[in-house]
């Protein structure tokens, strides 16, 4: 599906951020991108649809080689890579059915995205997916009106508009408090098993990483240091990415955390909510641990 | 760092001693160099005039006193004149500085090399002469007029509306221009979806405020015959006329006043 071949890249001030990494990923597998702060994860997502030039190696979708490309060839591809940013990365002053449609800017020609004339077809996808993601009735609304939770769904249905065939996604939950943390990566692990969507996911938390991926990759100053289920992710695995500390007293604390969360969320009428996003949650993620 | 010790604790002072001295120097400079000035100054000074200047004030006061009300037939068609001036020519203005803007700005331009130099000059150029000299030049060129002053205003307009467009241009938050790129979309719907929405506040914004300043600003072109309620205040000066001097000036104040109004209430729509 997804194939790095031996990508490297150098930043002009002469940093290597990525050394040489070579990695598959397979339909439906999501992959968690761990790593200290500039050891060189966003540089390598962005470096797969290429916002971020490769100095070297390849990249190959689906057999496809992308890193040669340019132009037109390169936005075909583009339109089926699907991007959720940290920031969110909506276009503030747009409503967020405008944000949720510029999914389809890879598929229309200029003068129906100018005239905001989408195909029938594009705006009915649309709607489905503020369905999905919980905000059906906000599809009016300017983007900054939302808060972070709501416009980091605005996003994950942007990207899914995009009919994608990978999602990369970059800190999705650096900018969010642990509950709705949780709620997104909840959300972005059942639309991948949905639609068998693999994906590649940059976080910095590692109990969160633990708890929604299948596979982990643990990157240090541009190279893979650990590849493996997140079961092998154990203190002496997570010494060697990021360096030496207490990794059993933070896990315990975050654990106590995130339980609070899920209290306080019990007690605020969170199920109701939750209920909206998907059956059972916590049966899914008892299924997982 | 100004930390010395004193009885074994450290003692933190802002300056250094010497700096101190240094910056007291400094002052006393100044308010030397002022004194001289001051000197130069009245030397040249015949102040027979200066006293004499609040008994020919009250003179020429009571003379502008009361305003010619009736004169008003006369300027409502030029005041229309003068307000088509400012408002064709900021048009004209716009139309030329957002292209030179998106040439200009780092972050758009197509060639850092060649086009955003010559861009930036434009913008220099057009802002370094003012929509007098303009309407000077081109009175001579074109023959006096109400088109003079248009272009007049217009040329002025470029530098400013394109000056401030490109800075806004470049604060722009480059993480939604990221999204949509990654979107797969063209040059121009990054553009569109990407740019656009995020300047468009400030572009508006611009827009009226130089409306608002060539309205002020095309009141004079007149002067030097480019048209407008400025050919009246001529006349009105050359032949001592000053009635009908103040019934202008208090036109132009009330004009103003009106433009200041609406430039207000449509920044404060968009924003």
């Amino acid at each position: 599906m997804l194939r790095l071949d031996n990508l490297a890249k150098r930043y002009k001030t002469g940093d290597h951020a990525l050394r040489g990494v070579s990695l598959e990923v397979d339909r439906g597998q999501i992959v968690g991108l761990i790593g200290p702060s500039g050891a060189g994860k966003s540089t390598l997502i962005r470096c797969i649809n290429r916002l971020v030039e490769p100095t070297g190696g390849k990249v190959y979708l689906n057999d496809v080689e992308l890193t040669s490309m340019s132009g037109a060839d390169l936005r075909r591809v583009r339109r089926r890579i699907g991007m959720i940013f940290q920031e969110y990365a909506l276009v503030e002053r747009l409503t967020v059915m405008e944000n949720v449609l510029s999914g389809r800017l890879g598929y229309v020609p200029f003068w129906r995205s100018f005239l905001r004339r989408y195909p029938q077809a594009d705006v009915d996808k649309a709607f489905a997916l503020l369905e999905r993601v919980g905000l059906a009735e906000h599809a009016d609304k300017r983007a900054d009106e939302l808060s972070g939770g709501q416009r980091q769904r605005v996003g994950i249905a942007r990207a899914l508009e995009q009919d994608p065939e990978l999602l990369l996604i970059d800190e999705p939950t650096a900018s969010l408090d642990p509950k709705t943390s949780r709620q997104i990566m909840r959300l972005i692990r059942e639309i991948c098993e949905e639609r068998s969507l693999p994906a590649v996911i940059n976080i910095h938390d590692v109990l969160l990483a633990r708890m929604f991926v299948d596979r982990i990759i643990g990157l240090t100053a541009g190279e893979v240091v650990f590849d493996g289920p997140p079961a092998e992710l154990d203190d002496a695995v997570l010494t060697r990415i990021y360096g030496a500390e207490d990794w059993t007293a933070m896990q315990t604390a975050a654990a106590e955390d995130a339980e609070d969360a899920e209290d306080a969320a019990a007690a605020h009428g969170g199920h109701v909510r939750r209920a909206a996003e998907g059956e059972r949650p916590e049966e899914r993620l008892a299924g997982l641990a | 760092m100004p930390v010395r010790e004193l009885d074994g604790r450290p003692v933190w002072q802002r300056r250094t001693t010497r700096r101190q001295w240094a910056i007291w120097a400094g002052w006393l400079a100044g308010v030397m160099l002022f004194v001289w000035c001051w000197k130069l100054m009245t030397g040249r000074t015949i102040w027979a005039f200066v006293w004499d200047a609040p008994r020919q004030a009250a003179d020429i006061g009571s003379r502008m006193l009361p305003p010619r009300w009736s004169y008003i037939d006369k300027l409502l068609w030029p005041l229309w004149d003068t307000l088509n001036i400012a408002t064709l020519g900021t048009l004209l203005g716009i139309i030329i500085a957002v292209p030179v803007a998106f040439l200009a700005a780092r972050n758009t331009t197509p060639s850092a090399l060649f086009l955003r130099p010559v861009a930036l000059f434009i913008i220099v150029a057009s802002r370094s002469i003012n929509s007098l000299i303009w309407a000077l030049l081109l009175v001579s060129m074109i023959g006096p007029g109400l088109l003079a002053g248009i272009i007049a205003i217009g040329l002025r307009s470029i530098g400013f509306v394109g000056k401030l467009l490109y800075e806004a241009i470049e604060e722009i938050d480059e993480s939604q221009v990221e999204a949509v790129r990654a979107t797969g979309a063209s040059g121009a719907q990054v553009l569109d979806y990407g740019i656009v929405p995020q300047i468009l506040p400030a572009f508006a914004g611009i827009s009226v405020f130089r409306w608002d300043i060539n309205i002020r600003e095309s009141t004079i072109l007149g002067l030097v015959g480019a048209g407008g309620i400025g050919l009246q205040l001529q006349a009105s000066l050359n032949t001592l006329a000053w009635p009908q001097v103040t019934m202008i000036l208090l036109l132009v104040l009330g004009t103003v006043l009106v433009s200041e109004w609406v430039s207000a209430k449509v920044r404060h729509a968009v924003i």
